[in-house]
């Protein structure tokens, strides 16, 4: 861990490897378990696994057993891997993650009602827990769900929702966006399912006066809006907060554009 | 649990008249409740009724057949009299057992009325004898759960509770036995995401659940069971919990109590304010179930660290203490004693405000000395917990010294991983080893411990309480139903007139007979 040989200099300040306390150290901690009794062997093979993982010389600084069958480890060590940051990928999203505060804002600023989603499972799918998961006040991933924000009015029809029936709640309730959730996705069911409503919607409204339509599920293409006829697709780890901020986005005009519309 | 020489209600200098109040309030806002409760029965409920006679099983379609039969007699013959009439009623009439009738039930094959005279005098005799063989062997359960703990010795406070929720029960036992080894006093399963919503309790032992695994009979029983065999193994009883809420509480209290469960949660408002279930709906079904626990033994925990995870835990302090107080009526009003009621409360105030910790020890001493009898259920940060597991350790340790300095009875173990991932082995590990030094290391400092008389601590108990009371004079006034209609707790908005499973809801009319209810009102066995 000698460290002159690694100052920095302008021409390589994008190559990067993690910093202990000296540029260019390298150094690395972590933590894992390994299904072993703590003895010798347990240690020699958390060392050996952490070598294989880079870090040389690794250093197992701490172990203890858990039970008569486990041992857990605490390795620190040099690590030789380098990154420019000029090669990283940043998925971009397209539209700006709020706050609950800063959402229930744009809304009272841009809408001044309650934004209005009507949510639903539909076709033979039971399993409401992505639904509940987005809309439910419990939440997901520790956020609340669109039922905590005070300025979405939410009505959560529940699973096995016609599609009929869909499209009369959402007119009934003047919905601003529809959300649907899929999981079974048995002879794709969820594909199915999907493009019978939005043909339903498309057919039921104007296009200026379709509420938007959303739908979620552990197996959808977030690419695959237009082949599905929806205007948003989340997929899996979707959180509460990410869909309401998409629907502000995609439903609240700026004050801007709303001026020269009034 | 000593009160001579760390009575917080004495150390907190609490108004004892004030206190009186509270509680005075806290019954005049439930009395009402209870009203209508006792009007009013509900499709789980007259499920429950058939699952304490012996009816288990599901059919091809796995739909159970308390459900299959409790459909078809409510199209026929209503609900309004409750379904062991109509039913033992054809079960005298064809001669057929109690399983025989729900199968032809959904096949078409037998009709349903609501009998009269001798013919109702001979249904209820024979619902009630049906019946009270359940009842007796969630009194066999009792009896064996404190022969156990005889003969293992009382398990000292805290109790120390551990989550397992690997969604596949097989792979729940061998971590649950994992748990109690490492020290954990008392496991919960965590149920799977959405079956509060369910309208009826899955069967058999479940491999699949997301995020947790399904409250069914078989899985009851099969971790009891592995528990049964680590407990002897340990020396020490290790308790199992489970979920009494959501659209079936009082059918999976009942087969809690005919499964020997030790702890259940049961909350009087969860279901209404975070599942949007029905108040009358929530209010009927929890008093049976309650009834149930009372009966089997059962410590049940209440849910009021929920409304700290949506309202801010400073501002919304009193709607703990308001909500504590209307648990523990309608947990007394259903016969609940004092070591039953594991009150809930949590450590969910924001880490950044100055005091916060002052803070967390006044309001987690206000509980206990409101409620010096009870248990108390010690819930940990979740929060202000993020990706941080450095910060998050610390918060745990903080937390596990406020529940030694304040005599906390049942502490739920923090895990720095909450928000992360479901906890790995190495997390609950590292989570026991931070409780063990506290509690080591803190030994007996409540002894030691008294906040200055008006000083920061005090001062902010009794500010607690007081808003406690005015919440609770507001509640009365306007009524409780109108107050969570309101969105008086967790900020959320539930009219009595919506919600799921309202249509589950039926009004009694006369004649209306439940043997269950009345073998557990009687307190009788036959």
């Amino acid at each position: 861990m000698s460290t002159p040989q690694r100052r920095p200099n302008k021409a390589n300040k994008n190559i990067v490897r993690p910093y202990g306390d000296a540029t260019g150290d390298g150094m690395v901690q972590m933590s894992f378990t390994l299904p072993l009794p703590h003895d010798k062997r347990a240690e020699g093979a958390a060392q050996l696994f952490a070598t294989k993982m880079g870090m040389d010389p690794a250093m197992v600084v701490h172990a203890k057993a858990m039970g008569p069958d486990f041992t857990f480890f605490v390795v620190y060590g040099p690590v030789h891997h380098l990154v420019d940051v000029r090669d990283v990928v940043i998925v971009e999203r397209d539209y700006p993650l709020l706050s609950p505060k800063e959402i229930n804002g744009v809304i009272k600023k841009g809408l001044r009602r309650p934004l209005v989603v009507v949510g639903a499972c539909i076709g033979t799918d039971a399993h409401t827990v992505g639904i509940d998961a987005i809309l439910n006040i419990k939440g997901f991933a520790g956020e609340k769900g669109l039922e905590y924000y005070s300025e979405i009015t939410v009505v959560n029809l529940g699973a096995q929702v016609s599609v009929p029936d869909l499209v009369e709640q959402a007119r009934t309730h003047k919905a601003d966006a529809v959300l649907v959730s899929q999981v079974v996705t048995q002879r794709d069911a969820h594909l199915h399912n999907t493009k019978e409503m939005s043909a339903a919607f498309r057919e039921a409204f104007p296009a200026e006066k379709r509420p938007l339509l959303v739908v979620g599920g552990p197996r959808f293409d977030e690419l695959a809006t237009a082949e599905l006829g929806v205007d948003r697709i989340f997929g899996r780890g979707t959180t509460p907060g990410e869909v309401a901020s998409y629907l502000v986005s995609a439903l609240v005009p700026a004050p801007t554009t709303r001026k020269k519309a009034s | 649990m000593s009160r001579t020489t760390t009575d917080p209600r004495r150390m907190l200098d609490l108004d004892p008249v004030t206190i009186r109040k509270a509680r005075s309030l806290a019954r005049k806002a439930g009395a009402p409740v209870v009203t209508i409760a006792k009007r009013h029965t509900t499709v789980s409920v007259e499920r429950a009724v058939l699952r304490l006679a012996g009816l288990e099983g599901a059919d091809v379609e796995g739909i159970p057949w308390v459900n299959r039969l409790v459909d078809v007699v409510s199209e026929e013959a209503g609900l309004a009299q409750g379904v062991a009439l109509p039913v033992w009623d054809a079960m005298l009439r064809t001669g057929d057992d109690l399983l025989t009738v729900a199968q032809k039930a959904a096949a078409g094959s037998v009709t349903f009325r609501v009998p009269e005279g001798k013919d109702a005098a001979r249904a209820a005799r024979a619902s009630r004898a049906q019946v009270a063989a359940g009842v007796r062997r969630i009194d066999a359960n009792r009896k064996h759960r404190d022969k156990l703990i005889a003969k293992y010795g009382p398990q000292p406070a805290p109790w120390i509770y551990l989550i397992v929720a690997t969604g596949d029960i097989y792979e729940d036992i061998p971590q649950a036995q994992a748990a109690a080894r490492e020290g954990a006093d008392v496991i919960a399963v965590i149920r799977s995401t959405g079956q509060s919503l369910l309208d009826y309790v899955p069967e058999g032992a479940t491999r699949e659940g997301y995020a947790g695994t399904y409250a069914t009979q078989e899985n009851f029983r099969l971790m009891r069971a592995a528990l049964d065999e680590t407990s002897a193994e340990l020396g020490r009883y290790v308790r199992l919990t489970n979920y009494a809420s959501g659209l079936c509480m009082p059918e999976i209290a009942s087969l809690a109590g005919l499964q020997r469960l030790d702890m259940m949660l049961n909350d009087s408002m969860y279901g209404i304010l975070f599942r949007d279930i029905n108040p009358i709906r929530t209010f009927v079904d929890q008093r049976f179930s309650r009834q149930i626990h009372a009966r089997a033994g059962i410590i049940i925990n209440t849910g009021e660290d929920n409304y700290l995870t949506t309202a801010d835990a400073v501002d919304a302090a009193h709607t703990v203490t308001v909500s504590q107080l209307l648990n523990e009526f309608f947990a007394k009003e259903a016969g609940l004693e004092n070591w039953q009621l594991g009150l809930g409360h949590a450590f969910e105030i924001n880490p950044d405000i100055p005091d916060s910790f002052r803070l967390e020890l006044a309001h987690a001493m206000l509980a206990r000395a409101l409620f010096p009898d009870a248990p108390l259920k010690w819930m940990p940060p979740t929060k202000h917990m993020t990706g941080d597991v450095f910060r998050g350790y610390l918060l745990d340790g903080f937390f596990n010294l406020a529940g030694a300095l304040t005599g906390q009875g049942i502490l739920l173990v923090g895990m720095m991983t909450e928000a992360v991932v479901t906890p790995w082995l190495s997390d609950r590990d590292l989570a026991l080893q931070n409780v063990r030094y506290v509690f080591n290391a803190a030994g007996n400092l409540r002894e030691d411990f008294r906040p200055a008389p008006d000083g920061f601590i005090a001062n902010r108990a009794r500010q607690v309480l007081g808003e406690a009371v005015d919440l609770l004079e507001r509640i009365v006034d306007d009524t409780l139903l109108d107050a969570i209609a309101d969105g008086t707790f967790g900020l959320m908005k539930r009219p009595a007139d919506a919600g799921r499973g309202l249509d589950g809801v039926v009004r009694k009319e006369s004649g209306y007979l439940n043997p269950a209810t009345d073998l557990l009102e009687e307190g009788a066995t036959r």
